[in-house]
């Protein structure tokens, strides 16, 4: 009872409540949600065998495998790697280790067309890295394994940026009482650090993604998007626009939309689940 | 200290290391590898963005960025990220205070649709601007050249020649969709975080509610508004994806800087797209380092309370 009424009178202190939600409700209505329910207005317009046959069509398949195939990998690689790169950063004293950790943003911040010329470039047959790989009969220009590796870039801060604050944050007596009760370093960071990390690491892995999932700029300088090869699902549907082909390109699209919604959910659910962990972790 | 304390003190440090750290060796590979990874995907391309840039002198560098179609691009990227950044900057103070400062039902479900925009794919933000506006889309329905369902409009906009998709204000709406969550998403946490009790002694010591806002919450949520504000800047001016779907690509007129790039990229003209692409990594250096310094602030901020 009291804390009801308590709770009633806060509401009351604070102004500003229903201006500050309508505008809040209003804006998103405006910009995000009735442009996207176009999708889907624009999608019914299809009849369903039509609808289908587009989203089902040889292309779109093989995009869709490539495209869930290479973010999956990139993610996995960034998930090992990034916390690698996270332990090092919160554990361990180096040389240039404030600059290492700024620059671990790099990807959020360099615009993706810039990365894309980039990494086209540096792994074309000429380029640095690239002139280095040819004699070894590795072609990454042009090829899905140059997909992967923009996908790589730019999910790296992911990982890193999820696991870094949990990590700061644990408790050393955890560790001290798992070695102290026999346990060898391995041991106590596979069986008491690393479940503890599980639910930051699932997290980010999810971020990079569905992140991954929807790239454009910086996969279209580096993959050649040869229809059938390498071709990624948003390129495929930037190439329906550029026929003016709407009808196609919005039932992709759709799939895609329904593939980000399921995934937004799953993060939010992991993130809530961080949290929780984390919470628990303080208290 | 007493010796024994001392022998004390060293011993516990000692055993502390063996316990919850690693060998040296350990450490010194985990380090390795870690620098090895960032240095492949992170260094080695941001120092070659600013080699290539430079390929062919100082002077062909500043000729690329002094052609007219650069500046047009300059120009017009400038000008959505005028429009876009104070938007979504109103726009995320809204929603946090609404979110931070009250319960309500469903406040899950609208954190969510902020986020919507994050995990929507840059081409499809670009397409749903087309559907809305374009040709064949709801706009193009009502406007329709033969049969117009609102001819007022219809003339209204070929009066003042106004056109959306393939021309700068769809530019605008596609940069604002794909930047609306940035100063949301930094400022929820932070004023969550820090409650509701400063804002509500002020009001009961009888400040009004704007009085309250500029005085208590803003000083408070400063550093995370530069924070998103700045990050929010960085994404609309190199926004690339959704504004290429909307863009149209007309030269000197409808290219951003990063479609300028492109451009340049597509014409076989590399150090010229370099020395173009090296303006945002530049600016993407300075976002960098902005957030690293709001960042140090906001500790000294939290230390000092």
């Amino acid at each position: 009872m009291a804390k009801e009424r308590i709770k009633a009178r806060k509401i009351r202190v604070l102004p500003g409540f229903k201006l500050t939600l309508g505008f809040t409700l209003f804006y998103l209505g405006l910009i995000v949600l009735i442009p996207l329910a176009a999708v889907f207005w624009k999608a019914s317009t299809l009849t369903w065998p039509e609808f289908w046959h587009t989203i089902t069509m040889a292309t779109a398949m093989a995009s869709y495998r490539l495209t869930f195939g290479a973010s999956f990998l990139a993610a996995l690689v960034n998930a090992a790697f990034g916390l690698v790169v996270a332990w090092v950063l919160v554990r361990y004293d180096f040389f240039g280790k404030k600059i290492v950790d700024a620059l671990v943003d790099l990807p959020f911040a360099l615009p993706t067309a810039v990365a894309g010329i980039t990494l086209a470039t540096l792994y074309s047959k000429n380029g640095w890295i690239g002139h280095l790989l040819e004699p070894l009969g590795i072609k990454v220009a042009n090829t899905q394994l140059g997909i992967f590796i923009a996908l790589t870039f730019i999910g790296l801060p992911f990982i890193v940026r999820t696991v870094q604050p949990i990590l700061e944050d644990l408790d050393p007596e955890l560790e001290e009482a798992a070695s102290s009760l026999g346990a060898n370093r391995w041991q106590v960071f596979y069986r008491v650090i690393l479940p503890m990390l599980t639910p930051a690491l699932l997290t980010g892995f999810a971020l990079a993604f569905a992140r991954a999932l929807g790239e454009y700029g910086s996969v279209i300088f580096i993959a050649g998007n040869i229809p059938m090869k390498t071709q990624i699902t948003p390129v495929l549907i930037m190439g329906e626009l550029d026929m003016f082909d709407y009808g196609k390109a919005t039932a992709i699209a759709a799939v895609m939309l329904v593939v980000s919604f399921v995934l937004l959910l799953t993060i939010n659910v992991l993130q809530w689940w961080t949290n929780r962990y984390n919470t628990n972790n303080l208290a | 200290m007493t010796p024994a304390a001392a022998t004390f003190h060293v011993q516990y440090s000692v055993v502390q290391r063996r316990t919850t750290s690693e060998p040296p060796f350990v450490r010194r590979t985990l380090i390795g590898v870690a620098l090895v990874f960032l240095s492949l995907f992170l260094f080695l391309p941001l120092v070659f963005v600013f080699m290539e840039a430079f390929a062919k002198g100082i002077g062909f560098y500043f000729e690329t960025l002094r052609d007219p179609n650069a500046w047009s691009a300059i120009k017009l990227t400038l000008l959505a990220a005028l429009i876009s950044v104070p938007l979504n900057c109103v726009f995320g103070v809204c929603a946090a205070w609404a979110i931070a400062k009250f319960d309500f039902r469903g406040k899950n479900i609208l954190l969510t649709l902020i986020d919507l925009p994050f995990s929507v794919s840059p081409v499809i933000a670009g397409l749903i601007y087309v559907l809305v506006f374009g040709a064949q889309g709801w706009l193009g329905l009502y406007l329709n050249a033969d049969n117009p369902k609102f001819p007022w409009l219809a003339n209204w906009l070929n009066e003042h020649n106004i056109k959306i998709i393939f021309a700068v204000p769809g530019i605008v709406l596609a940069t604002i969709f794909v930047t609306v969550p940035f100063v949301a998403r930094e400022l929820i946490p932070l004023m969550q975080a820090q409650g509701r009790s400063e804002e509500e002694a002020a009001r009961v010591l009888g400040a009004s509610g704007w009085q309250t806002f500029w005085r208590v919450t803003l000083p408070n949520i400063k550093w995370g508004l530069i924070y998103g504000v700045i990050l929010c800047n960085a994404r609309a001016m190199g926004e690339f994806g959704a504004v290429s779907v909307v863009s149209g690509k007309i030269r000197g007129q409808t290219n951003t800087i990063p479609l300028h790039i492109e451009a340049l990229y597509d014409d076989y003209n590399f150090t010229g797209a370099f020395a173009v692409a090296s303006l945002l990594a530049f600016l993407a250096l300075i976002t960098l380092g902005i957030k690293t310094w709001v960042e140090h602030q906001q500790a000294k901020q939290e230390t000092s309370k």
